[in-house]
């Protein structure tokens, strides 16, 4: 394999190790402040012992993903430092903001939840718990905002002179900040933290029930996680669905890919996996219409004419007017100095293929084609577990709120092997957006080929394996100390376990 | 005109400032050593944590992830990336036209 599959491999395995953390902590978050807050509102002590439980397993998820997304941001350095210079400001900001802003918030306010229980009044120290989970949700926007910025590059102005990409105003700062795909990607992914993080409780609460082990904890823990499960499962369905109308909008051929759709057409159906297909549902899905045009894999190449009447050019033609635009960077660069008129010229013929440039780089246009199997397999897995999660959580809810969950057995059985379950979900989401928009790191700009840098792949093997080793040394250690509080059980007051 | 009965009320205004922000930040330093010296079960998570940060950023940072620009100038940023975008476009600018 070479350097661009293992930096790839090796982005890609940290990537997912961030997200094995960042999911609970937005959910669980949100669950022990809603403890907290019933704590502070009824008075009740045993509110305040099972916020403590869900804010200790909570500070052990913390403590071990803490710093993991550094890692990402050592990478783009080191193996993509051409894709780190070309994405200068539009990259840098956003992550910066997260850096100094959100992160600091979140992490000063943990530290007055971590250590404040006696220090500071009730409610000073349930703003604190409030306000970290706010802040670790300020901080995945702007880690978002990034990427979406990668998925749709809105705001920006390539500057040949720096080879960069520029913020050229305040207004176009403000179009990276609300970029729709930025958007619809923080609720995506913050609400599936809450699936997350609901998940986890009902399931480490249906392990209690399982071992006859606080009950009145157990059954009211369920209660809470579960309703803020369901209610991130309703946002996660909404929130999807602006992201497939963003899909189709933006990346037609992500879309194309998560269905296997090779030629489009309108009334698209949907393929619920193959040879089962709902008529009409894929146009109703991607456009909000019955009969919308949906373009398929070979439209794409071809060329074809959106729902408003657009004509998007070919593959070929991209790549055309892509390699005249890294043609006139050449030349413009070549002449700035010694021929300006030349170079304006050549300034103006980039400009006018820039929105492509990145086209030039491929070598045919199948390449612009992610792959196929790997996207409509991850958004099935998606899916289908996303479904599944909403039902387990109905279900135990319903039997918790009735007072006969114990009974069924079986259903506390699933629930835990739901929290593997959930995080399988969320790693098939985001192979799917990152996956389905290959070859590109960003979207018509920069190819993979082009971000890398100038390495060995031999040496990228070798950290892939010491990250490999250090990840999973971490993970062990975590998965220890969570499963050594979990058993210990909540220290709840006599006559409420 | 005697500047005193301006300087004196500001003088005690700074001072009991400085000495508010010296007691909140007083206050701040207790806060954090009372609740790492009271740890109970969070002691190992900040092990674990300084384990971590040491891990990533005097091993990992120091020996495995060294910035393949390192040491250019802006201006040799520019020309490597730069040349590493249109080097495979060289051959085309022969058939096209500019001015």
């Amino acid at each position: 394999m070479d350097v661009v599959i293992w930096s790839r491999i090796q982005f890609a395995m940290t990537a997912a190790y961030h997200w094995l953390f960042v999911p609970l902590t937005l959910g669980l978050a949100l669950v022990m402040a809603v403890m907290e807050t019933l704590y502070v509102v009824k008075k009740d002590p045993f509110w305040k012992k099972t916020a403590q439980f869900w804010i200790k397993l909570f500070a052990i998820n913390f403590a071990v993903g803490i710093a993991t997304g550094i890692i990402l941001e050592f990478e783009f350095g080191t193996n993509w430092s051409n894709y780190s210079w070309f994405v200068g400001d539009m990259f840098g900001a956003p992550l910066a903001i997260e850096g100094i802003l959100a992160f600091f918030m979140e992490a000063t306010f943990f530290a007055v939840m971590f250590f404040g229980w006696e220090k500071v009044s009730p409610k000073f120290h349930l703003a604190s718990t409030w306000l970290t989970g706010i802040g670790a949700t300020i901080s995945a926007y702007w880690i978002l905002v990034a990427n979406g910025w990668m998925q749709n590059p809105v705001g920006t102005t390539f500057n040949p002179d720096t080879v960069r990409s520029e913020m050229a105003s305040a207004a176009a700062f403000w179009e990276v900040v609300t970029n729709p795909v930025a958007v619809s990607k923080f609720f995506h992914s913050v609400t599936s933290g809450w699936v997350t993080g609901g998940v986890f409780v009902v399931g480490v609460s249906a392990w209690y029930l399982l071992k006859g082990r606080e009950k009145h904890f157990a059954l009211k823990s369920i209660l809470v996680g579960g309703l803020v499960g369901l209610a991130g499962s309703a946002a996660v369905m909404l929130s999807g669905d602006a992201s497939g109308i963003h899909a189709a909008e933006f990346q037609p051929m992500k879309l194309a890919a998560a269905e296997g759709l090779e030629d489009g057409g309108k009334g698209a159906a949907f393929t619920i996996v193959p040879g089962i297909k709902v008529p009409h549902m894929l146009s109703l899905l991607a456009t909000h219409d019955w009969n919308g045009y949906v373009p398929g894999i070979n439209d794409i190449l071809r060329g074809y004419t959106d729902n408003d009447g657009n004509v998007i050019p070919s593959v070929a033609d991209k790549m055309a007017m892509g390699r005249t635009a890294l043609d006139a960077l050449a030349t413009y660069r070549a002449n700035r100095d010694t021929n300006p008129e030349v170079a304006a010229a050549a300034k103006a013929v980039l400009n006018a293929n820039v929105q492509y440039m990145g086209y030039g780089h491929l070598e045919k246009p199948e390449d612009v084609i992610p792959p196929v199997g790997v996207v409509f397999w991850a958004f099935r897995f998606m899916v289908g577990l996303g479904m599944l999660l909403a039902l387990v959580l109905l279900l135990t809810v319903w039997f918790a709120w009735k007072g006969k969950l114990e009974g069924y057995r079986w259903l506390l059985w699933t629930a835990i092997w739901c929290i593997p379950l959930v995080y399988i979900c969320g790693q098939s989401g985001w192979i799917v957006a990152e996956v389905g928009r290959q070859p590109w790191t960003i979207q018509g700009l920069l190819p993979v080929n082009v971000a890398i840098s100038s390495l060995s792949a031999g040496a990228v093997k070798t950290t892939f394996f010491v990250f490999l080793a250090v990840f999973a040394l971490f993970l062990v250690i975590e998965i220890r100390i969570m499963l050594r509080a979990i058993r210990k059980g909540p220290e709840v007051e006599p006559g409420n376990a | 005109m005697n500047t005193e009965i301006f300087s004196l009320p500001l003088k005690r205004l700074t001072t009991a400032k400085m000495k508010s922000a010296k007691e909140l930040l007083l206050s701040i330093w207790d806060f954090y050593r009372d609740g790492f010296r009271n740890m109970t079960w969070g002691r190992p998570l900040i092990w674990l944590i300084l384990l971590k940060i040491f891990i990533l950023f005097a091993i990992l940072r120091l020996f495995f992830f060294k910035p393949a620009m390192r040491g250019l100038t802006d201006e040799q940023k520019s020309e490597l990336v730069g040349a590493h975008l249109t080097e495979k476009t060289l051959s085309h600018t022969d058939t096209l036209t500019f001015n």
